[in-house]
C-alpha cells in the first residue's frame, strides 16, 4: 500500500492521477478472529487500529453493516472540543483532542483538523461566573481555556448580533485549540492504516444474531455468514440496545434519540471558529466547512426514534437560533439536513466497559460527544480489549456507576436521557 | 410532523406536546430495594418498534397521555389518557 507523501502526489500527477492503489482491502470473512469489532464507525475504526498499533495484536476483524463512514460518521457537525469539566470526561476529552493534534502524521492521512478555537457566547454576568468557574478547573489539569470581554469578541468574529439581540452578547468562553476536522477522512484515514496493519475491514456485513454457549459469545451470525470470534466489542452507538439484546441481555441505561444536522450553500469564508449559543432554551452551534458550507446544529428531536430523518419543528428553532446570533445569513439557502441516532445515556456520559458477558466488550452511549471522542474511545477501547481491565482514566466509563451513585452528568440535568444534548 | 390525536382536543402537531419517556416503567414502592429503583430510573428497554410513551399536552389540555406509537416509522397505533379511571370514562361514553 503506498505511503502519501508529497513525492507520491507529484508521482501520480505526471501519470493523470491513474495508478493510485486501493487505500484498503476489501476481503472476504474468515470464519475465525481473535476480536471482532461490531460497527465501523470512527470507534470502531479507531479501536482496531490502536488495538494492531498500541497492543500489536493481529486477527481483527471490524464488520460494519452498510459502508465505511455511513452511520453517525457522516451525520454530526464534526465539532473537536475538550472544555468538559467534570473529572473523567476532563482528562479523557483532553487525551483525545490530544490524538487530534497528531492525528493527520499518525494516520498519515490528512483529516483536515483545523484548531480554529471553539466559542461558547454568554450573555450575563452568572453566566461569565460559572464560564470562570469551568474553564478555570478546566486549566487546572492541563486543558487551555480563556474568557474574552466583549472587545476581543467584536474584533474575531465580527458578524455576530451586537446590536439588538434578545439576548445581549456580553463576552465568551474560549478554547482555541479545539476546532473542526473533516469526518470522512478520519472514517477513512482510519480504515486505511488499521487495513495497513492486517486489520479486516468487513462492510456490508450486519450481525443478526449472536450465538451464546455457557455464558461466553461463541459467534456472530451475520449476513456474510458466521464468524467466530474470541473476543467482541460492540460500538454501534444509535443500536447498542439492539446488539445488547440479540446478545441476550435486556436493558440498558441508554435511549436512542436523533439528533438533526445542517449545512447551508457553500459561501465565501465568514466564520472563522465555532461559535455556541446556549441561553433562554436555544442550543446552537455553527461552524464553516472548508467548502464554504455553514454547518449548523441545536437540539435533539426532544423523542424517542431510530428514524434517521429530522422533524420540521427543529429545523425552525435552529433556524430561528441562527438568525438571532448570525443575521447575516438571513438570505443564505439550506442545502440539506439529516439526522442521526443517538446514544443518549442516562447521565449523558459514555460506555467504555467490561459485560456480563466475560468476552463482550460495550463502547456505547455516546451521546452529542461521539466525534470528538472517537480517538481516545478507541484507545481506551482497544486498551480495555487487550488487557481485559479498564484503564484507569476511564473506570467510571462503567454500566455499574448509577447503582454505585458516581454518575458523571456534565450538565446535571438528572437521569432523562434527552436532557443530555 | 408527528400527529397526535388527543382524546380531549382532537389531532394536533406534536408541537403542541412534550415527550415524557417510556410509559411501560413502572415506580416501585418507596420502600423497594435499591435494585428495584435502579432499574425503573436508569434501565430502558430502547424499544425499536412498537413503544408505549408518555406525552404531555402541555400546549393544549395539559393531560398526560399514553401513545402507542412505532419509533421507526412515527405511526401512531393508539392514544389514550394515561390516567386509568379517566381512560375508562371517555371509554365508556363513546358510542
Amino acid at each position: 500500500m503506498t505511503r502519501y507523501s508529497a513525492w507520491s502526489v507529484f508521482k501520480n500527477g505526471l501519470s493523470g492521477q491513474n495508478n493510485w492503489g486501493r487505500a484498503w482491502r476489501d476481503p472476504e470473512p474468515a470464519k475465525k478472529y481473535d476480536i471482532v469489532i461490531v460497527g465501523a464507525g470512527l470507534h470502531g475504526l479507531a479501536t482496531a487500529y490502536y488495538l494492531a498499533k498500541n497492543h500489536g495484536l493481529k486477527n481483527i476483524a471490524v464488520l460494519e453493516k452498510g459502508w465505511l463512514g455511513g452511520g453517525n460518521a457522516g451525520r454530526n457537525t464534526t465539532i473537536v472540543r475538550s472544555n468538559y469539566m467534570m473529572p473523567v470526561n476532563r482528562q479523557f476529552y483532553e487525551h483525545s483532542l490530544k490524538l487530534w493534534e497528531n492525528l493527520s502524521h499518525e494516520l498519515n492521512f490528512n483529516v483536515m483538523f483545523s484548531q480554529r478555537a471553539h466559542i461558547s457566547l454568554l450573555h450575563s454576568p452568572a453566566a461569565r461566573d460559572a464560564a470562570a468557574r469551568r474553564y478555570n478547573i478546566m486549566r487546572l489539569t492541563g486543558t487551555d481555556a480563556e474568557l474574552w470581554d466583549l472587545a476581543t469578541l467584536q474584533q474575531e468574529v465580527p458578524h455576530l448580533n451586537y446590536h439588538n439581540a434578545r439576548f445581549p452578547i456580553t463576552g465568551a468562553a474560549v478554547q482555541r485549540r479545539a476546532g473542526t476536522a473533516r469526518h470522512d477522512a478520519v472514517a477513512w484515514g482510519y480504515a486505511r492504516a488499521a487495513d495497513q496493519l492486517g486489520v479486516d475491514i468487513i462492510q456490508n456485513c450486519e450481525v443478526t444474531a449472536v450465538r451464546r454457549e455457557h455464558g461466553r459469545i461463541i459467534a456472530l451470525h451475520t449476513s456474510r455468514g458466521e464468524i467466530e470470534a474470541t473476543k467482541i466489542g460492540f460500538a454501534v452507538a444509535g443500536n447498542s440496545s439492539r446488539l445488547w439484546q440479540m446478545a441476550g441481555m435486556e436493558k440498558l441505561p441508554i435511549e436512542s434519540h436523533k439528533l438533526q444536522a445542517f449545512v447551508s450553500e457553500p459561501l465565501k469564508p465568514l466564520l472563522d471558529q465555532v461559535v455556541v449559543f446556549g441561553v433562554g432554551g436555544a442550543h446552537f452551534y455553527i461552524s464553516q466547512s472548508d467548502k464554504g458550507g455553514m454547518v449548523f446544529g441545536g437540539d435533539l428531536d426532544w423523542y424517542k426514534s431510530y428514524a434517521q430523518r429530522g422533524n420540521l419543528p427543529i429545523v425552525q428553532d435552529t433556524c430561528e437560533a441562527a438568525i438571532s446570533i448570525l443575521p447575516c445569513l438571513g438570505r443564505v439557502r439550506l442545502l440539506r439536513h439529516w439526522a442521526g441516532i443517538m446514544d443518549m445515556s442516562m447521565d449523558g456520559s459514555p460506555f467504555i466497559c467490561k459485560t456480563p458477558i466475560e468476552n463482550l466488550y460495550l463502547n456505547a452511549g455516546w451521546n452529542y460527544g461521539g466525534f470528538k471522542a472517537s480517538p481516545a474511545s478507541g484507545w481506551y477501547f482497544a486498551d480495555l480489549i487487550a488487557n481485559d481491565r479498564p484503564h484507569p482514566t476511564i473506570e467510571n466509563f462503567s454500566l455499574q456507576r448509577f447503582e454505585q451513585g458516581i454518575n458523571i452528568d456534565e450538565r446535571g440535568a438528572g437521569p432523562d436521557p434527552k436532557l443530555h444534548g | 410532523m408527528i400527529r397526535i390525536n388527543c382524546p380531549f382536543c382532537g389531532e394536533r402537531d406534536h408541537s403542541e406536546f412534550a415527550y415524557g419517556g417510556d410509559a411501560s416503567v413502572q415506580y416501585p414502592a418507596l420502600d423497594a430495594s435499591v435494585e428495584e429503583w435502579h432499574d425503573a430510573v436508569f434501565m430502558r428497554e430502547n424499544i425499536r418498534g412498537n413503544q408505549f410513551e408518555t406525552w404531555h399536552h402541555v400546549n393544549g389540555c395539559r393531560m398526560w397521555l399514553v401513545v402507542e406509537r412505532d419509533t421507526v416509522t412515527h405511526q401512531i397505533h393508539s392514544v389514550k389518557a394515561a390516567h386509568d379511571g379517566i381512560a375508562r370514562v371517555i371509554e365508556e361514553r363513546q358510542p
